[in-house]
């Protein structure tokens, strides 16, 4: 897909004088407008605030606080908590934790940026299909790659062999599935953050006789540096709360995340599940610290000046893209392949005749095609209900003036979701949305209550999304409006979200495609007539009916697929229908 | 403007018809999904009036979920869930005792002990050996007969098992260990187990899975799902081990709280008929009124006389102390690698 590179027209809208120097009689009503307009900004974001505190908080101090409670409800202090880590061996899970999800980050953050860098910085054909290839492990479900990775390299694996008399079930295991879905997070961040670069800075390393290699690590890496350290913190904090892929392929290897589905699920130990939970919260915050420094010093990286960046001709580096990307697209064709055969297999791995049978999904228990309209419904809601939320917080939070103490609160309870298990999230909203005194307890058991769970799960990343892009807008373009006399809220339509659009669409599709996959919240939150296809399909896997759970999980993925193709069509239309505007000048 | 109000009376007649023709029941479950249409259909043939809303997930979730309503209940009934479960909520004052029609058929084994009791049993579910055939016989296994030959070094890293503290059938598995062979010989049993162990799953009907796909030759799992997976063509045989089996009450209890009592109480007498005894019987050798059970196919014919006498009570009030040395002894995280 074409990106969508903006700009040039600012070059001659950054030349008026930022002090106009007129309407002296007006200057006092300006201030005055000016004042009244910053409080109207900070009350939005306030309100921002109370929602995500209502959407996410408010909910967590209802299960969480239970850590310091014993079963009957009464305070005990830090008695669960010592009684937990006195029960012996915890700092291996711990350190199981972190050694996983530090390596997962590693090797999700260097082959995303890889991925990235071939796909900005060199002009490889066909990128659009690279880029929808790179994507397709967040379009499907996550027991698709645990039961790919089983029929891989498992013991009847037609890979085994390539792990050396190793075993799936463990750190190899949980690393491989964690890396396959976690991936396109860090790919969507990093793209973001690359996808706009100032040409002007090549121009420059090129007036230098800088070396290619030189350019990259002074150009390239200082620009992609905020993007690297989200990535990194999101995949990091992803991969040490889950528990789906831990449960299913990692044996007994223990990690903290699988000791919260003991806890709840095995022994209905709340108070030790809301424990854990606390535990969890910790390494995922010291990453949102290092997270915030690293922010505190970006600065836009595409101003009002700034030159959409075109790769110069150049076969060699084109030829280092393609080896770069080659092994994350073979790695994930083999991954979704596998999946497909395993769809249509009748017995897997005694009866290898292939079949359709699986896709009879009329015929079949767990809510077959009446879950999966409503995981459409609940997908559309999620999307359309999400995007508008994320783009305008993340709107109100970049572009409005707003005092520093707030954007740090709103920073903080917009990524706090991200550091918390679906399965935490889901037994946080029974507790909270079902308590008799909540006055909108009604919207329990309907598919309200999975559409908000479901933005509130996953909007940290589309706040992350929204704010990178937002970032790279140069402040002048709100100065520029100002003296202008256009308000913020023209500049919003006008300029900025015409500019984010791309971002605003990949918002869109994440939230969309999350909430046709997820699992792990709304598994406590449906109701008898909101059945979930993404439920149907780890309840036929969980019945031993394997071909047909691979073959939903297909329908799933399809429709994902589908979905990104329509906004890839849209991608497409609104970067030509805006060319003519951007490139006026030229 | 006429035709709207007409139909919005004729709407209103309608509603009004089918809330009389119709109560609806929220019930949540644990059986299996592949059985739920069958199991409100036939319910439905003696009680059309009643319209069940099924809400289904494994034991552990659904556990959880309606602890976690516990201030607010949703569900009107539950039918289908472990024995063990309906304890924990009978304990926390989530139900509403109720004798019955026909509750002295049932064998008092499947019963709350409550002379009104909390809940009434419907089937049990027992544990039992998936052993790959194929698999076995690539590795030149014998075929096991009992617990005791699972110990024997020549399965080492052939067995898996699940884990009790995720588990329910993990933890039917130790407890009944435990009973039939005391505290001492109980442990030393499964110390030796856990030599052959190749891992603990945190499911109970995964060992199986594993087994019938060839990932593992022999799971310690429990016979319904073996049964099910060898209908679909795995190459298993089902091992009902000599010494005795563990094994778990499923049963029905109505919700504390439920505006529906009424209708509640029709489905929990139903539950109880010989009719839905019979309907048990078609997916579980035991049931819980003696008398109505024929044999199942892949069951062994005897399967009454294999089960132990299990004492739920004591397992309920040691389960605490046992997990915690369970883990102790063999969870990964506690095993200096």
């Amino acid at each position: 897909m074409p990106s969508f590179h903006p700009g040039k027209t600012f070059m001659m809208d950054s030349s008026v004088p930022l002090t106009s120097p007129s309407r002296r009689a007006g200057a006092l009503s300006e201030l005055r407008q000016r004042v009244t307009g910053r409080w109207l900004f900070a009350l939005l974001l306030v309100l921002g605030c109370a929602v995500l505190s209502l959407l996410v908080l408010a909910p967590l101090y209802t299960l969480l606080s239970k850590s310091v409670e014993n079963k009957a409800g009464d305070f005990v202090g830090l008695d669960n908590f010592a009684h937990y880590l006195s029960s012996g061996g915890i700092e291996s899970a711990f350190f199981n934790s972190l050694w996983v999800a530090g390596l997962s980050t590693l090797v999700v953050v260097g082959l995303a940026f890889m991925a990235a860098w071939a796909l900005t910085r060199t002009r490889l054909p066909m990128t659009g299909w690279i880029r929808g290839v790179l994507v397709l492990p967040i379009l499907a479900p996550s027991l698709l790659p645990a039961i790919s990775l089983v029929y891989l390299f498992g013991n009847q694996g037609v890979l085994k062999s390539w792990l050396f008399g190793a075993e799936i079930y463990g750190p190899i295991g949980i690393i491989m599935g964690s890396c396959f879905w976690t991936f396109p997070h860090a790919l969507m961040i990093l793209l973001t953050a690359m996808d706009n670069a100032d040409g002007r800075h090549y121009e420059a390393a090129t007036a230098l006789k800088a070396s290619p290699w030189r350019t990259f690590w002074t150009v390239t890496v200082p620009g992609a540096r905020y993007g690297l350290v989200s990535a990194a913190f999101v995949v990091f904090t992803l991969v040490i709360t889950d528990f789906g892929v831990p449960k299913v392929i990692g044996g007994q290897f223990d990690v903290l995340a699988t000791d919260i589905y003991k806890q709840v699920i095995g022994q209905q130990k709340f108070e030790m599940g809301a424990v854990v939970s606390v535990l969890l919260l910790l390494p995922a915050m010291l990453a949102f610290l290092a997270d915030r420094y690293v922010q505190r010093k970006q600065s836009a990286s595409f101003t009002a000046r700034s030159v959409p960046y075109r790769p110069r001709r150049d076969h060699r580096r084109d030829v280092i893209g393609a080896v770069m990307l080659a092994p994350t697209i073979l790695f994930i064709l083999a991954i979704i392949g596998m999946a497909v055969y395993a769809s249509f297999v009748t017995f897997w791995p005694y009866n290898l005749e292939l079949s359709l049978n699986n896709y009879q999904f009329g015929r079949m228990d767990g809510g077959g095609w009446g879950a999966y309209t409503n995981s459409l419904q609940m997908a559309l809601g999620t999307m359309v209900i999400g995007t508008l939320l994320v783009f305008f917080n993340a709107w109100l939070m970049e572009r409005t003036p707003q005092p520093r103490l707030l954007t740090g609160v709103f920073q903080f309870l917009s990524l706090l979701p991200l550091a918390v298990p679906g399965l935490v999230l889901g037994l946080s909203y029974i507790f909270f949305f079902n308590h008799p005194d909540n006055p909108i307890n009604g919207i329990y058991g309907t598919l309200f209550i999975l559409i908000l769970c479901t933005v509130s799960h996953f909007y940290a990343v589309s706040h992350l999304t929204a704010v990178t892009a937002l970032k790279q807008l140069d402040q002048e373009f709100e100065a520029v409006g100002e003296s202008l006399k256009a308000s913020r809220w023209r500049v919003l339509f006008t300029v900025t979200l015409p500019l984010c659009l791309p971002a605003i669409l990949d918002v869109a599709l994440y939230l969309f495609v999350n909430a046709m996959t997820t699992v792990s919240a709304v598994v406590f939150l449906y109701g008898h007539d909101s059945q979930l296809a993404s439920v149907a399909v780890l309840n036929m896997d969980e019945a031993g009916d394997i071909a047909p759970a691979a073959a939903m999980a297909i329908l799933i993925t399809t429709t994902c697929a589908a979905a990104k193709l329509i906004q890839g069509g849209l991608r497409f239309w609104v970067d030509r229908s805006t060319r003519a505007w951007r490139q006026g000048t030229e | 403007m006429k035709h709207l109000k007409k139909a919005l009376a004729l709407a209103a007649l309608m509603a009004a018809v089918n809330a009389n023709a119709q109560t609806e029941l929220t019930v949540y479950t644990a059986v299996e999904a592949e059985d739920l249409k069958k199991y409100a259909a036939r319910f439905n043939e003696d009680h059309p009036d009643i319209k069940i809303n099924w809400v289904r997930d494994s034991t552990g979730v659904i556990t959880a979920r309606l602890l976690a309503e516990k201030e607010n209940p949703q569900a009107d009934v539950v039918w289908g869930l472990a024995g063990t479960s309906l304890l924990l909520l009978k304990n926390e004052g989530m139900l509403t005792p109720y004798a019955p029609e026909g509750l002295e058929k049932l064998s008092p084994k499947f019963r709350d002990r409550d002379e009104t009791p909390s809940w009434v049993g419907m089937d049990a579910w027992m544990a039992a050996v998936c052993v790959n055939t194929i698999e076995a016989e690539k590795n030149n296994l014998p075929m096991p007969t009992s617990w005791q030959d699972l110990t024997n070094p020549v399965y080492r890293g052939h067995v898996v098992m699940p884990n009790p503290n995720s588990s329910g059938t993990g933890f039917l598995d130790v407890s009944a260990w435990l009973q039939l062979m005391g505290e001492d010989k109980g442990w030393e049993f499964m110390d030796g187990l856990h030599q052959n162990i190749s891992r603990y799953t945190h499911s109970g009907s995964k060992p199986c899975k594993m087994a019938a796909s060839g990932e593992t030759s022999i799971g310690v799992s429990f016979a319904f799902r073996g049964a099910r997976l060898k209908e679909k063509g795995a190459p298993l045989e089902l091992v009902f081990p000599e010494e005795g089996l563990g094994w778990e009450v499923e049963a029905t209890a109505i919700v504390d709280g439920t505006d529906k009592l009424e209708a509640a109480q029709t489905l929990v007498d139903w539950s109880i008929t010989r009719q839905a005894m019979e309907m048990y019987n078609e997916g579980y050798a035991i049931v819980a009124m003696p008398g109505v059970a024929q044999p199942v196919e892949h069951f062994p014919a005897n399967a009454e006389a294999l089960i132990i006498d299990n004492d739920f009570g004591w397992a309920a009030s040691n389960r605490e102390a046992i997990l915690t040395e369970w883990a102790r002894r063999y969870d990964g995280k506690s095993e200096a690698k």
